[in-house]
């Protein structure tokens, strides 16, 4: 074993001597110290833990209670023999994926002379991509480590991908186990020459290069005596001094989210949150955005006092000369070089969770401090992640990568991700579930949703409704199959004919066998055959006319996104509740006995899950009332609601 | 306008501020009752200094809760009072009525102490005032299995961890959407270090309790643990007496399951260069780890901070 005798941990880490003699001097340096974040990717073959393991050593980040049972497990299940095995110090997490924990990324920590830095470890195969995303999300730069015998693999593309694609713009290309091949220069050039090849292939501009080795401590913190043909830095020279985003961050127009509002009495308004980027300075002129209205930074205050100028990556609170209306999610930017303010996103989704994209279904999205209803079309297409091809898609699976359209409910404040991660980096959450379901990242607005205004016209939906003499709703039946939607809706709609009232009713056989006839009944086909209903019945109220649709419907946020496409009092939701026992024994279509003998598949009530409604407008229990009954009810209800009498 | 760009990188320490004051933040526009769980120890500290930053010049929108034991040191009861009222904020105690009922201490129920007052307790008062989000000052550097920790951990109704379903934290994007009865634990100083917690009360002037640095104190060496005689219930084994030692800690908590090291160290700065030269990780001093292997994980499961 090579060990150790040309590592010279003290020219980086020469803190002892000066702990023992001036420890004010000590303190007074690491005051100033930077931070750095990054992730280090590959998997444990790679020698991933050794050279994480290497660091926390080399930085006397281990004590000596510690180190001793390091040394003891190193003896009993170490793979190094008598020597320490580095690995150990990090590889806890094997035991906890047996006890079935889900590890996604373990954060560790050490220090040298001039940085402290923070380690994203995300260890295993299997949710790889979930997990390198989500440690890449808050990384400055990334080590992608190569096994020197085994040159570029399949995960190396896919981890240069992944890092790529998060935006990291450090990249470090380590060649690792030098000592495996003899520090052999020519193994070393052609894996560079090879990824070179690679990397632009996939737009990565601009990597580093180094031969190391964790195990012997080759060039991780002196230069090696063993790689005499290398002259570039070694791993944590390097580490100390590449810029981090933050600080690059300050050079662009000044962008802060307001998270939140200080108010502690009527004489002061201040805003707070975080810079995302720029700097920001007394006097100078901002602009508020959605509302775009402008005025001017009086104070930056802070506990410690009023500051003369704060960067990006500071939380501050702002006060300006002007009092203007400025609320959690609004964006204080440079008066003269604004972020774009847009409602439809060609955008990269990074899909976590266990059940698919349904593309069509509104989830809420997390932007900076903004949080809006968004819905993702089907995706125009999915990644490979191991070799980058670009594969049609329907949906996408967890760990699934594709770029898709997306729509907010309102116009949101966003520039591109490669420009500002802070401000174009989104999480998906399910409305119901309150799952984290995807990460994504926002490339630019479209231009339709710039350009496209609605067009003004003379006759809008009061008019329309005015000359019927009623006021527009759509009434929502929802149900189990043969609860009896359809016959009560029917009798609903010749109780409005007899009044005299305008009305439609949309029903399985009008609508499956024309305008959704491409659709099935996969989970996703449902969701896009209730958006498209919603789409018609919200054409049809603004014409004036009282719809009334009759569909199983069965989850709950599709029909939360009709409710929220209509004005307040415009939808009225009812609940057809009879039990399944009851639909099923009623049978009238005979749908039940095929779905139990597997004929039909995604059955709603057999294999196929309906949501109950949680606050209908109306509930209809059809085992205690007759549809002659329930449909007076609902007559009342839709007529009762007007703001005028017939 | 666009500003001569000369760029000033910012230290370590101002970005664990800012991070820190950034979740604080997310955590009072969002949550509907939070409430900051506070320990008297040098990390409370940290983050009660951190939470007057976060909403300066209000007082941080949220009451302090203390679970109290009844066997923390004197010095914590003096500083406790003391935190609250320079901070302007409520502090809320809570005893668990019933281990107060049946007497639970430390020195004759070793760990149903900890589970009655501790956890229970807490279950029991954040029961009581229905508080969805409760910041906690626990780092990921204190230990194997908090390595892995999110900043935002998720409850059930019943408080218990569910490490299986954890959200992923991307950015700096907290997703707080909670179902009726969940909760949520929030670690700001996730990210600090010891060191850095150390060099931040320096810094800061953040006040502290005093037992921190080096005093006389009267103390008795048991099983290899130095323990402090802080009041008339310490309950002693034959031949035991109190001897003075020179004696500080570097993690405070009820004061018979507290291990103290005997130091010199009677400054600040004395203290970080003792740290930095000691050989003893900080939990050892603490008697709980040492109960069972893998006791933090359980610990966790069950509701223990």
């Amino acid at each position: 074993m090579t060990h150790s005798e040309d590592i010279n941990p003290d020219t980086i880490y020469k803190t002892d001597a000066l702990i023992a003699e001036d420890i004010d001097a000590y303190l007074e340096t690491h005051q100033h110290k930077t931070m750095l974040r990054f992730i280090t990717c590959g998997s444990v073959d790679d020698g991933k833990s050794t050279l994480i393991g290497r660091l926390l050593y080399d930085s006397k980040m281990i004590f000596e209670d510690q180190l001793a049972s390091l040394e003891a497990d190193s003896k009993k299940v170490g793979t190094q023999g008598q020597e320490i095995d580095f690995a150990l110090l990090v590889d806890g997490l094997a035991a906890e994926r047996e006890q079935g924990i889900t590890i996604d990324v373990a954060y560790r920590f050490f220090a040298t002379e001039k940085r402290k830095f923070i380690v994203a470890d995300t260890p295993g195969h299997e949710q790889y991509t979930r997990n390198m995303v989500t440690g890449a999300s808050t990384a400055d730069l990334a080590i992608i480590l190569i096994d020197a015998r085994q040159g570029i693999l399949t995960q190396t593309r896919r981890h240069s991908y992944l890092a790529h694609l998060i935006g990291i713009k450090h990249l470090v290309v380590a060649v690792n186990k030098m000592d495996l091949v003899d520090y052999d220069e020519a193994v070393y050039d052609q894996i560079i020459a090879d990824y070179t090849a690679f990397a632009e292939e996939i737009g990565i501009k601009a990597f580093t290069p180094m031969p190391i080795s964790g195990l012997a401590g080759d060039n991780i913190t002196s230069k090696s005596a063993h790689t005499p043909w290398y002259d570039g830095p070694v791993l944590v020279e390097h580490l100390e001094n590449v810029e981090v985003m933050a600080t690059a961050n300050q050079a662009n127009p000044l962008r802060m989210t307001v998270q939140w509002v200080n108010r502690p009495n009527l004489d002061f308004r201040g805003f707070s949150g975080q810079i995302a980027s720029g700097i920001v300075k007394p006097g100078d002129h901002i602009r508020v955005l959605p509302s775009g209205k402008t005025s001017t930074v009086k104070r930056i205050v802070t506990m410690d006092g009023d500051l003369d100028q704060a960067v990006a990556g500071q939380s501050v609170t702002l006060m300006l000369t002007e009092e203007i209306d400025c609320s959690r999610g609004d964006v204080i930017a440079a008066a003269d070089i604004p972020p774009q303010v847009a409602d439809q996103f060609e955008s990269t989704i990074v899909w976590m969770d266990e059940a698919e994209l349904l593309p069509g279904r509104s989830y809420w999205m997390k932007i900076g401090a903004q949080f809006v209803s968004t819905t993702v079309q089907s995706p125009k297409y999915q990644v490979n992640v191991n070799n980058m091809e670009q594969l049609a898609a329907k949906t996408l699976d967890l760990n699934g990568i594709g770029v898709a359209e997306i729509s907010t409910d309102r116009p949101i404040i966003f520039e591109p991700y490669e420009e500002n991660r802070d401000l174009g980096g989104f999480i998906l959450i399910d409305k119901i579930t309150n799952a984290t379901v995807a990460a994504g990242m926002l490339h630019f607005c479209l231009r339709r949703s710039q350009n496209v205004h609605w067009q003004d016209v003379d006759i809008d939906r009061a008019a329309h409704a005015l000359q019927k003499r009623q006021e527009p709703r759509v009434v929502w039946f929802t149900g189990l199959s043969g609860s009896g939607k359809s016959t009560i809706a029917n009798m609903v709609e010749k109780r409005l004919h007899a009044l005299g009232k305008h009305s439609f009713l949309l029903d399985g056989d009008n609508v499956r066998h024309g305008l959704n006839k491409d659709l099935g009944f996969t989970d996703a086909d449902r969701v896009e055959n209730i958006r498209r209903i919603a789409e018609v019945a919200k054409l049809m109220a603004d014409a004036g006319l009282i719809v009334l649709t009759a569909f199983i419907s069965p989850f709950r946020a599709e029909r939360q996104l009709v409710r929220s496409m209509l004005p307040d009092d415009e939808f009225i939701e009812i609940f057809v509740d009879t039990p399944l026992s009851v639909a099923e024994e009623r049978d009238v279509k005979g749908l039940y006995k095929k779905a139990r003998a597997g004929e039909l598949k995604n059955f709603t009530g057999i294999d196929s899950d309906y949501e109950v409604p949680d606050n209908p407008e109306l509930r209809i229990d059809t085992t205690k009332m007759s549809p002659e009954e329930a449909a007076e009810i609902i007559v009342d209800k839709i007529v009762g609601s007007w703001s005028y009498t017939i | 306008m666009q500003h001569p760009v000369t760029t000033t990188p910012l230290t370590h320490l101002q970005r664990l501020e800012s991070e820190a004051i950034h979740i604080m933040r997310e955590v009072a526009a969002e949550a509907e009752n939070p409430v900051m769980l506070y320990s008297v120890g040098k990390d409370s500290a940290v983050m009660l200094h951190l939470a007057k930053k976060a909403f300066y010049p209000s007082p941080p929108p949220f009451p302090l809760l203390h679970v109290d034991t009844t066997w923390k040191f004197q010095e914590m009861y003096k500083m406790r009072a003391k935190a609250a009222k320079d901070a302007g904020m409520e502090l809320l105690i809570h005893q668990n009525p019933e281990a107060k009922e049946r007497g639970i201490n430390p020195f004759d129920h070793g760990s149903l102490h900890t589970d009655m007052w501790k956890t229970q307790g807490l279950k029991q008062a954040l029961d009581e005032h229905g508080f969805d989000a409760a910041f906690g000052g626990a780092r990921r550097d204190e230990e194997k299995s908090r390595a892995k920790e999110r900043i935002f951990s998720f409850r059930s109704a019943n408080h218990r961890w569910d490490p299986k379903n954890q959200r992923p934290e991307l950015w700096k994007l907290y997703n707080m959407q909670k179902s009726k009865g969940e909760s949520i634990r929030v670690f700001p100083l996730s990210n600090w270090t010891e060191l850095d917690i150390w060099q931040y009360i320096h810094l800061e002037n953040i006040e502290i309790v005093p037992l921190y640095l080096s005093a006389p104190r009267p103390t008795v060496e048991r099983d290899g643990i130095l323990l402090m005689v802080d009041d008339d219930r310490f309950q002693f084994e034959e031949g035991e007496e109190p001897v003075e030692r020179s004696i500080r800690f570097r993690t405070l908590g009820c004061y018979p399951l507290t291990g103290a090291v005997e130091s010199t160290a009677t400054t600040l700065p004395q203290i970080i260069q003792e740290m930095l030269l000691t050989t003893t990780s900080e939990r050892q001093g603490r008697a709980i780890d040492h109960d069972q292997a893998a006791s933090m994980e359980k610990k966790k499961q069950e509701g223990y901070f």
